[in-house]
């Protein structure tokens, strides 16, 4: 028998962790896009320091499970808790959003890295000589033509890693947040309800998912004006 | 006690108890492995080409699991199944609580969770599958099982080789997330040894030590089983 009352007071609790995973998501998918490009840059900027720095960056953080960077930097860290102080940067490892907020970043910025390096190597040759014949500069050709090209390639791959660092964020409620999933736990524990629960929960990420689909395909529509469907005049 | 003591092999170390929950991790990442398998070729093959019924569900099963947080997967499970199986335990008048075994929650739900994304390896291997090859040999004369056996599914594993060790990697480092059940595998060890000599940053750093050796060998041994696979091929 399905209890209504049960699913749209489990509905009604997990809507008040939504903030905190959109937050997480949001925050991460911003701060990791900009680590990302600085790790790519690395990577293919030829310099062997910085080759070999973005290397084993990307390598460590994509090896190793999300839940044991996190645990490292919240309860890892905590233990040079006097040095931390000294150095004036206890505020920001003791709260746990901010360390997740930093795990998140960290390891969807790595994952990230290799999307944009894979799309910046997937550009055509020509196109870049084509750029450098005309005359543009290393700026302009960047901008004009590298990025738009290696976007249009990186972005279904990018809406993925995005997904999965909406999914990721879950991980938040292991350092005692309150997100989507800290909730659905409590829920769970209090009610022993585990698939009804799961049922609400699971619907809030399915449907933050397909938005972000969405806005894949809207912004794949965008970067590639020449696949678009010509307008029925 | 040095932090190197701590975590070697003497007494008082954690070294013996680290490697052998590395072991558990292991086990269990291959155990949720081989029950995505079944699961990922049985939706593949719904998706492909089953009625429409089971191919609904079949797509269902790849786009619940594949978007919604493993952690709550893994929650489901572990407190779902417990209370599934008291009550089952029930109608048999066995009162109380009863508790599953952490190790086949973990198996069961790294098993769905890699499931869905080896569905989708399989289905986009078999598209890639050169219908020529099929046709020529119907041409023959080998009829459908046989085809299956000795055509399609050589192609597709071949094909689906690099998906799965891609599926491989973000499984095991799923497996972390099986420590919420309190199954001792890698990461809870570490916290174990964390909480009792409150030390947790060596600990942490020695399972991500661990976790990244285990990553980048099957990493090495998928690409030697690729290089086999595709070796006769330009």
């Amino acid at each position: 028998m399905i209890d209504i009352a049960f699913l749209a007071e489990s509905l009604r609790a997990l809507a008040a962790g939504l903030p905190l995973t959109l937050g997480l998501t949001g925050g991460a998918v911003a701060l990791g896009l900009v680590l990302a490009g600085l790790a790519a840059a690395g990577r293919l900027s030829g310099i062997a320091v910085l080759d070999g720095l973005a290397r084993l960056y990307v390598f460590v953080f994509r090896g190793t499970p999300l839940l044991v960077q996190l645990f490292l930097i919240y309860y890892g860290l905590g233990q040079f808790r006097p040095d931390l102080q000294a150095l004036g940067l206890w505020w920001f490892f003791r709260e746990p959003y901010w360390c997740a907020l930093l795990a998140l970043t960290l390891n969807t910025g790595a994952y990230t890295a290799e999307i944009i390096r894979g799309g910046v190597l997937a550009v055509p040759h020509g196109a870049v000589l084509a750029g450098r014949a005309c005359g543009m500069s290393r700026g302009l050709l960047l901008r004009r033509i590298v990025l738009p090209l290696a976007a249009r390639q990186a972005l279904p791959a990018y809406g993925n890693e995005v997904i999965s660092v909406v999914k990721a964020t879950s991980l938040a409620s292991t350092i005692t947040l309150l997100d989507l999933t800290g909730i659905a736990q409590k829920l769970i524990a209090q009610s022993f309800r585990a698939l009804e629960v799961f049922v609400c929960a699971g619907a809030f990420y399915l449907a933050i998912n397909l938005a972000i689909i969405g806005l894949v395909r809207l912004a794949e529509t965008i970067l590639a004006p020449d696949l678009r469907r010509p307008r029925p005049v | 006690m040095g932090t190197l003591a701590l975590l070697g092999f003497g007494p008082g170390g954690w070294g013996a108890a680290l490697l052998g929950a590395a072991a558990t991790t292991l086990l269990l990442a291959l155990a949720g492995f081989a029950l995505g398998l079944v699961l990922g070729g049985l939706a593949a093959a719904g998706r492909i080409a089953g009625p429409a019924p089971l191919r609904l569900l079949a797509t269902g099963y790849t786009t619940l699991l594949r978007g919604v947080p493993d952690l709550l997967v893994i929650y489901l499970l572990y407190f779902g199944g417990s209370a599934a199986l008291g009550g089952i335990a029930g109608w048999f008048g066995h009162a109380g609580y009863v508790g599953v075994p952490p190790f086949w929650v973990g198996a069961v739900a790294l098993g769905l969770i890699s499931g869905a994304y080896q569905a989708e390896v399989f289905r986009g291997a078999y598209a890639a599958v050169d219908r020529g090859q099929i046709e020529a040999a119907r041409a023959v004369g080998m009829h459908r099982g046989l085809i299956l056996r000795r055509v399609t599914v050589p192609l597709v594993a071949r094909t689906a080789l690099p998906g799965l060790g891609n599926v491989w990697q973000i499984l095991l480092k799923d497996s972390a997330l099986v420590s919420v059940t309190g199954l001792v595998e890698l990461l809870r060890q570490a916290q174990v040894g964390a909480g009792s000599t409150r030390q947790p940053f060596p600990f942490y750093l020695t399972a991500g030590a661990l976790y990244l050796a285990i990553t980048t060998v099957s990493n090495l041994a998928f690409a030697r089983a690729e290089a086999r696979a595709r070796r006769g091929l330009p």
